[in-house]
């Protein structure tokens, strides 16, 4: 025991000074590879796809290294002026953006297509971060309404693409970071008397008939069994004919014979419950909930405000795509796009959220520099 | 200023407020993870049957399987009906990426004409999902090798082996066995009524005539499934289980092909038929209609033109005329009537009358001829069967009356289907009172009686109650059911058919049906008698008796051999006998159609299926 402990401490001081979390670093590679097996039964045993993800995974782990690096003093000195650029970017989207899949999201770089919502979900956070730490924790009610203003002027904006899964994800973001800030319980009751009465209003001006439908379906997948509600449908069955241990690798009928749609990006949870069944999943949710843990761990070590905040922020984040993801292919939640974290094929979004873990591993790795 | 602010902030107590936030925040995510769990634990635990079953019920179709069809053998075991492969070109329409551009380029390859395009095009509507589409039925080998040669080119289109019945005889056996041809809508009802549907998923075709009509359900068998993984655009991947078919019964059939195509040939510039029958069980041996028709025509959906062809034909070779054709029975019911006569004691083997050429009612003035003009003269009941004498018959039909007629007579059979193993068959009429005035509305008059007496008038009668009915003379009164079905084959062991045997007519003295019988004999046998030319010099002993039937009135002053006949209005030849005369192996009935006399006419051709059925020119 104590030569390990011994060995441990030493591989952490390693890891440390390449600013490293050892314990975060080896979830994070324990779900890519997850990810990757599960990729390459959902895609039909296609080598291609699987060169594809692992290429972005090396990038993404790439600028997760590189953005640990960084001083979470500088994330912190420019937080507000990225929110700005952001908040700009948006704009410009919504008025220039390029559309696609029924959405305006993308800006044409020429070079390549840039979604601006994706910064934003880190940048939200830190903007949120450094705005409370200036002042101090509990926040109050007006500095609270300030936050909230800069929370929710990207939601909405990026609501408007209309994205509702990243204006979702990013106003959680957001308010996450309040509430670690000790927003009152008070405002918090009040908040949800509020979106009670804000939904209806959102549904009959805000929502877009296809995110409407996806409600409905939602409600009533077998409506409409082979058309809207044919991924929900498809994914239940795939899911629960997953057993307590699965149909096996590579064995999912579902998933391999193609009844499944997005099987390899949204919806490869399904793919991933029927080939390793109730207790596979239960394995996964063990790996989410340490990362989970880990990060909060983190948030709390660290002494600095806005590390806390920002660090406590990315964690939660991170847990509600999970949740979302999980209980949409699941059929506890309306389908709104977004995918398992770091399992899912698909590239943009696993960049921003390996981003965010550099982020989470300087502040990790940084705290007894910032606690000088 | 921020810097002043911050150190005097309380960095416990902030620390402490996170660290509660933090606590509350992991028990919010370990509730979430609780809810995603335990509908997890729902979906794939406690409904992981119903979800189960829903994946296989995605993966898994099940397919019918039609069985093979029965396999027909004649009396001696060659095949008379048989499932052939052949080999269609069909389209698998979901794995055909541009259907257009395929149809054309084998438009081209095949030369293919428009109208295998449109019928093409047709079935494409009709066809259900996911299931191949026939293109070409029955390709010939030229179109096989062709095709094969470029069938990389073709995703989708593949030869597909089937079986398809075929009748080797041809139109040999047509009225005998029937046809297949393809399941149409009232066949569907018919299957409905049977309950059946789901037996016939896979079949395409139904017995619609004879006895591939009459014995359908032993022909058809059992359909069986296949349960194949199918993937979602509905390709099969492999087979999973399979539940076989089980074939239909194989049916041995007391037809004796070589005898039939013999009669066939006797028949073959004649419109008629003949039946040949065993009157020991009643089993059909031979029976053929002519003109007859190929059967294979009907199988695989018989064209326009060749089924227009049938249906104007004059000489209507559809008819069956063994078992449809309804003919008076002329004189070949004069043994029956005898037999009646002696029997009720109307009148004695003794009795006699003096035959001047016609019969006359008293104080009624129309004239009942007999066919020789100058008259039989003195004759007694055998002689009058013997030379055919009209006279006597007139005479006892009016004694007999028509009630007592009908009573016998129906007891022989007449008036009502002898339930031949074929669905086809008529009833024949046998007169009565009551049927003259539900038809008519008209009472019956003596003078219809005296017709009746020599079987004209309302008699009709079919080839096949005919010769059931000298079986019946020949068997004392003992019917046989006439069936041509012999045996069934069942798991390979043959199980014959039962015999079906009542006894419709009591015999009161034997004497009777002796003497009717020997009356016959010298119908065959005595140089008087009718068909005493046409049997001369056999090596067996024949007994029967000759018919002509009259098909219109001739005037009460005409003389019938100065007229000119229309074809269609010549009288029918008919023949009806046995042999060999003592221990009766065969019982044939002759029917022609318009051709004259039945003792010169039909009467030879029964004496050469008597003469190749007992050997001598076999």
């Amino acid at each position: 025991m104590p030569v390990s402990k011994t060995a441990m401490q030493q591989s952490d001081s390693f890891l440390a000074r390449i600013h490293i979390d050892g314990w975060l670093l080896a979830g994070l590679l324990v779900l890519m590879t997850i990810g990757l097996f599960t990729i390459y039964s959902a895609s039909g045993q296609d080598m291609e796809l699987i060169k594809r993800q692992v290429t972005r995974l090396a990038i993404a782990l790439v600028a997760m290294f590189a953005l640990a690096q960084v001083p979470v003093l500088f994330y912190r000195n420019i937080s507000p002026f990225v929110y700005g650029i952001g908040i700009v970017l948006l704009i410009a989207v919504l008025a220039i953006g390029v559309t696609g899949k029924g959405a305006q999201r993308w800006l044409d770089l020429g070079v390549f297509r840039f979604q601006p919502s994706e910064i934003l979900k880190l940048f939200v956070p830190m903007t949120v971060a450094w705005y409370i730490s200036k002042y101090g924790m509990p926040p109050s009610f007006k500095r609270l309404m300030v936050a909230l203003l800069i929370v929710f002027i990207p939601t909405i904006l990026i609501a408007r693409q209309p994205d509702l899964g990243t204006s979702l994800l990013i106003a959680s973001s957001g308010i996450f970071a309040l509430f670690l800030a000790g927003m009152s319980w008070r405002i918090i009751a009040m908040f949800g008397v509020l979106i009670g009465g804000f939904t209806p209003i959102m549904w009959l001006f805000l929502m877009k008939a296809y995110q409407k439908q996806r409600v409905t379906t939602f409600l009533n997948p077998e409506s409409d069994p082979l058309g809207a509600g044919y991924h929900i449908i498809q994914s239940k069955i795939a899911i629960g004919s997953g057993g307590m241990t699965g149909k096996g690798w590579l064995q999912g009928s579902q998933s391999q014979l193609e009844f499944l749609p997005e099987r390899h990006t949204d919806f490869i949870f399904a793919v991933f419950s029927e080939e390793f069944g109730f207790l596979g999943v239960i394995g996964l949710l063990l790996v989410y909930g340490f990362i989970l843990g880990r990060g909060l761990i983190i948030a709390s070590r660290c002494q600095f405000l806005f590390s806390k905040l920002l660090a406590g922020s990315i964690t939660l984040t991170f847990f509600v795509y999970v949740f979302v993801n999980m209980g949409m292919v699941s059929g506890l939640l309306p389908v709104v796009g977004v995918p398992l974290p770091l399992v899912s094929y698909g590239g943009t979004s696993m960049v921003t959220l390996m981003a965010g873990f550099g982020l989470l591993m300087a502040i990790s790795t940084q705290k007894r520099v910032m606690s000088r | 200023m921020n810097q002043r602010r911050q150190t005097i902030r309380d960095f416990t107590a902030e620390s402490n407020l996170f660290l509660r936030r933090c606590l509350v925040s992991v028990c919010l995510c370990l509730a979430l993870i609780l809810v995603v769990l335990s509908n997890l634990y729902s979906l794939q635990v406690d409904q992981f049957e119903d979800y189960q079953i829903r994946a296989d019920g995605n993966r898994i179709k099940v397919i019918p399987v039609a069985p093979n069809r029965g396999i027909i053998y004649d009396r001696n075991g060659l095949i008379i009906a048989e499932n052939r492969p052949v080999f269609n070109l069909e389209v698998s329409l979901e794995q055909v990426e541009d259907i257009d551009q395929v149809l054309s380029e084998l438009q081209q390859l095949l030369s293919l004409t428009p109208a295998d395009i449109a019928r093409f095009e047709r079935n494409r509507k009709r066809q259900r999902r996911f299931h191949p589409v026939t293109l070409i039925a029955n390709m010939d080998e030229d179109m096989m090798a062709l095709f094969s040669a470029q069938q990389h080119r073709f995703d989708g289109v593949a030869v597909e082996a089937s079986l398809a019945r075929y009748y080797p005889y041809g139109s040999a056996l047509t009225h005998v066995l029937g046809y297949v041809s393809k399941i149409n809508a009232r066949d569907l009802n018919l299957i409905a009524s049977w309950g059946a549907q789901s037996n016939y998923a896979a079949s395409k075709n139904i017995g619609k005539q004879g006895i591939e009509r009459y014995y359908e359900e032993r022909l058809h068998g059992k359909v069986g499934y296949a349960h194949l993984e199918v993937d979602s655009k509905g390709r099969t991947l492999r087979v999973l289980e399979q539940t076989p078919p089980q074939p239909g019964e194989d049916l041995i059939l007391n037809i004796d092909i070589e005898l039939q195509l013999y009669v066939q040939s006797l028949l073959s510039d004649k419109k008629g038929s003949v039946v040949v029958s065993d009157p020991t069980d009643g089993g059909i041996l031979a029976m053929y209609s002519s003109p007859s028709y190929d059967p294979n025509l009907f199988v695989n959906g018989i064209s326009q033109k060749d089924y227009s062809k049938l249906i104007e034909n004059n000489d209507r070779p559809l008819l069956n005329r063994a078992v449809q054709g309804q003919y008076p029975p002329a004189s070949l019911i004069k043994p029956h009537l005898a037999l009646l006569g002696l029997e009720s004691q109307t009148i004695s083997e003794k009795t006699k009358i003096q035959d001047k050429g016609y019969y006359q009612l008293e104080g009624v003035e129309h004239v009942w001829r007999d066919w020789l003009k100058r008259g039989h003269g003195r004759v007694d009941v055998k002689h009058s069967i013997e030379v055919s004498c009209d006279t006597f018959f007139y005479e006892l039909a009016y004694k007999l009356g028509i009630d007592t007629l009908h009573e016998y007579m129906a007891q022989f059979g007449f008036g009502e289907h002898t339930n031949i193993d074929l669905l086809e068959e008529s009833d024949g009429n046998l007169p009565s009172r009551g049927w003259k005035r539900a038809k008519f509305n008209q009472p019956w008059y003596i003078g219809d009686t005296i017709s009746v007496g020599i079987g004209q008038g309302y008699w009709t009668a079919t080839p096949v109650q005919l010769v059931d009915s000298v079986n019946t003379i020949i068997n004392y009164g003992v019917k046989h059911r006439p069936k041509i079905l012999k045996a069934t084959i069942q798991d390979d062991e043959v199980i014959a058919e039962a015999l079906n045997t009542a006894q419709p007519i009591r015999v009161l003295q034997q004497r009777n049906w002796d003497l009717v019988k020997k009356a016959m004999f010298d119908t065959v046998n005595e140089p008087r008698g009718t068909a005493f030319k046409a049997f001369q010099n056999t090596t067996y002993a024949s007994a029967g008796k000759t018919g002509t039937a009259q098909l219109f009135s001739v005037g009460q002053d005409e003389d019938v051999d100065d007229l000119i006949i229309a074809d269609y209005l010549k009288d029918n030849a008919m023949y009806l006998g046995y042999a060999p005369a003592n221990d009766p192996k065969l019982s044939v009935i002759v029917a022609l159609e318009n051709a004259g006399g039945g003792g010169s006419n039909a009467a030879p051709i029964s004496r050469s299926v008597m003469d190749y059925w007992l050997g001598e020119t076999r």
